[in-house]
């Protein structure tokens, strides 16, 4: 049984966060596995599960999971080897620190180094990251300036957008994986849905074709075509 | 009205109507913004001077703004102004108001707007419908606006009465700094921007019997008026009987009235005259398109999208998603909507973004089809609803035309 844990969509799922959960478990259970998704809301405690999935978030409700997470235990089950997966506010939450209201620093999980303080500006538009020569597209909307700790690597290298500081997106460990682009980054991105579900599961996973991956294509299709940076939207802040 | 305004506004108007004239002439859409940047250029306080000595009504809302109003506008009886195009920035008030003397107007309000609206247009109601995430790429974070709401309702000089829906927090939270509010008590499934509270962002609990915050914050009670199967109301209780669907129309109507109520009208005659109303610019109403019948709907975020897909007629279910500009670039909201309500119809998937959507629906469960040619479609005899988000909307009423 593979349980994937939704963590406080009533929280961190700002932009359409859940819609990863979903994925990996239709994916999953496409390869005949055995699935089941937990959605951890507010106030029910953190379950135990194989896969913590955290999305993005408004300034509060990202301080009060942050709390949750740390009351719940999640740096502990991750040491024990569950495996995370983070969006926008929810890398930002996994590290050891970050800003939001105010500029004031806020103290994060510490499941890895990363810090986070507010940028000049805020970057709202589409993110393309080449992680391991393979195209990653999204779409970024935040605030933040996250800087990695010597020993973590970046998801992948920015080609579109700004990710973490204009050079680099997210990170990525042993068991964590982390990136700015948004929403259901794992619905556009069909082989990075399969790498982390792969990771996870133990198991190698047979091709699973579907119309994901016609708008995968369509998606880098587009991307490539544009100019860097063309057609972005610097916000308020 | 526009004999007693001075001559500054006077020019102002003047402007505006012609500059409207001449857009309208060069098929520059309906000529209702051009006109308004032009007079509000010349004379800022314009809006101000437009809606001096008439009485005036504001609409605000993530979803149903454009049908409330025209269910105000309807039920409040003949000759009311407003802004019918849905343009509903101060461009599009001030042009709807230069060319109407109506001593009644009802001035649907774009959220991140009313506070500035609020402060030129003295209104004696203001309708606050609900508050949720939509097009966030612009980043207009839900809980921001709300307090911005509660601000503009807290300053002295707003002397209007607030009918506000006591389901939804994030209006409660901003109504509240108001004295005069007339709660009203409707259904309100979308859920998704009201978790945690917005005063202590402690998670809200919701009962039954409404819902509450361990700080004290909590859904205020009594209302006003009550929708369940009807609407009930200084204990009289009124069937609806819309000629427009849906529970989400029904909302709007029983918050219309209440309004009107708090204008003098009797509520059983308003809701007769609303009674009336089938279409609203193009929505609702049945349409045609090649041999086949359509009904046009707009949906453009994840709470309007819900209350939408719960209350769809039979038939064939199209679904055009686009993601310009005016629509939010990122179509991310799309997993914020349960389409799993769909699975077993035959639904097809239009637009730009219709892989999208198509993947989208394929992960919630629904079998559906991506069609690249729209107008192979027009050949077919099944009823057909659209389901369209802003422009997607827009080019399904350019593309069909009334029964
Ligand atoms: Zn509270």
């Amino acid at each position: 049984m593979l349980r994937l844990a939704v963590v406080f969509p009533d929280l961190l799922g700002t932009y359409g966060d859940g819609g990863n959960g979903e994925v990996l478990a239709a994916r999953a259970g496409a390869r005949g596995m055995d699935v089941e998704v937990l959605d951890v809301t507010i106030g029910s405690g953190l379950p135990g599960a194989d896969l913590y999935l955290l999305g993005g978030g408004e300034d509060g409700p990202q301080r009060l999971a942050c709390d949750l997470l740390a009351e719940g235990g999640l740096l502990e089950r991750y040491r024990d080897g569950a495996h995370v997966f983070a969006v926008c506010a929810g890398l930002q939450i996994l590290g050891t620190s970050f800003s939001v209201e105010g500029d004031a620093s806020y103290p994060g999980l510490g499941v890895v180094a990363a810090t986070t303080t507010r940028g000049p500006s805020r970057s709202v538009g589409d993110l393309a990251t080449l992680v391991q020569g393979r195209m990653m597209v999204g779409f970024e909307n935040h605030g933040g300036d996250t800087v990695l700790g010597a020993d973590l690597s970046p998801l992948g290298d920015v080609v579109i957008g700004r990710g973490n500081d204009g050079r680099v997106d997210g990170y990525a460990g042993p068991r964590v994986w982390a990136t700015y682009a948004h929403g259901p980054v794992l619905a556009q991105n069909p082989w990075l849905a399969d790498e982390i579900l792969a990771r996870v599961s133990g198991r190698t996973l047979a091709p699973w074709p579907s119309v994901a991956d016609r708008l995968y294509a369509e998606r880098c299709a587009q991307l490539s075509s544009r100019r860097p940076d063309a057609d972005r939207t610097a916000g308020r802040r | 009205m526009t004999t007693r305004l001075a001559w500054r506004a006077r020019v102002a108007v003047g402007c505006v109507v012609t500059v409207n004239y001449f857009s309208r002439r060069l098929g520059r859409g309906a000529g209702t913004v051009a006109g308004g940047r032009v007079g509000l250029a010349l004379e800022p306080r314009l809006l101000r001077a437009l809606t001096r000595s008439r009485t005036v009504v504001l609409v605000s809302g993530t979803n149903g703004k454009t049908t409330t109003s025209a269910l105000l506008r309807a039920g409040w009886g003949d000759d009311v102004a407003g802004n019918v195009t849905g343009a509903n920035m101060p461009a599009g008030h001030v042009a709807a108001l230069a060319t109407s003397r109506a001593a009644r107007v009802v001035l649907e309000t774009d959220e991140a707007w009313l506070p500035s609206v609020l402060a030129d247009a003295d209104p004696a109601v203001v309708v606050l419908l609900n508050l949720s995430r939509d097009q966030l790429d612009r980043a207009n974070e839900v809980r921001q606006l709300a307090q911005r709401w509660r601000d503009c309702l807290a300053a002295p000089q707003f002397t209007g009465v607030v009918v506000a829906n006591s389901n939804d927090p994030l209006v409660v939270f901003a109504a509240q700094a108001s004295e005069r509010v007339r709660w009203v008590d409707v259904p309100t499934p979308w859920r998704g921007d009201a978790a945690s509270c917005p005063h202590c962002t402690r998670a809200l609990d919701f009962a039954d019997r409404g819902w509450s915050c361990a700080c004290g914050f909590a859904q205020p009670t009594p209302p006003t008026a009550t929708l369940r199967e009807e609407l009930h109301f200084s204990s009289q209780s009124f069937r609806l009987d819309l000629a427009v669907p849906g529970m989400f129309n029904e909302v709007n109507a029983a918050l219309a009235t209440v309004a009107l109520v708090e204008l003098g009208q009797d509520p059983g005659e308003a809701l007769a005259r609303m009674r009336r109303l089938d279409t609203i610019q193009g929505r609702y109403g049945l349409r045609r398109f090649g041999e086949r019948t359509v009904r046009l709907m707009l949906a453009k975020n994840p709470a309007g999208a819900t209350a939408l897909l719960e209350s769809l007629s039979e038939g064939e279910v199209w679904i055009a998603i686009n993601a310009q500009i005016a629509d939010g670039k990122d179509p991310s909201w799309l997993y914020d909507v349960p389409f799993g309500v769909l699975r077993g119809r035959r639904v097809r998937c239009l637009g730009e973004r219709r892989l999208d959507l198509a993947t989208r629906l394929t992960y919630a469960g629904v079998q559906c089809e991506v069609s690249d040619d729209v107008d192979a479609l027009r050949r077919g005899t099944d009823d057909v609803t659209v389901v369209a988000n802003y422009t997607a909307f827009r080019e399904w009423l350019a593309r069909t035309a009334p029964c």
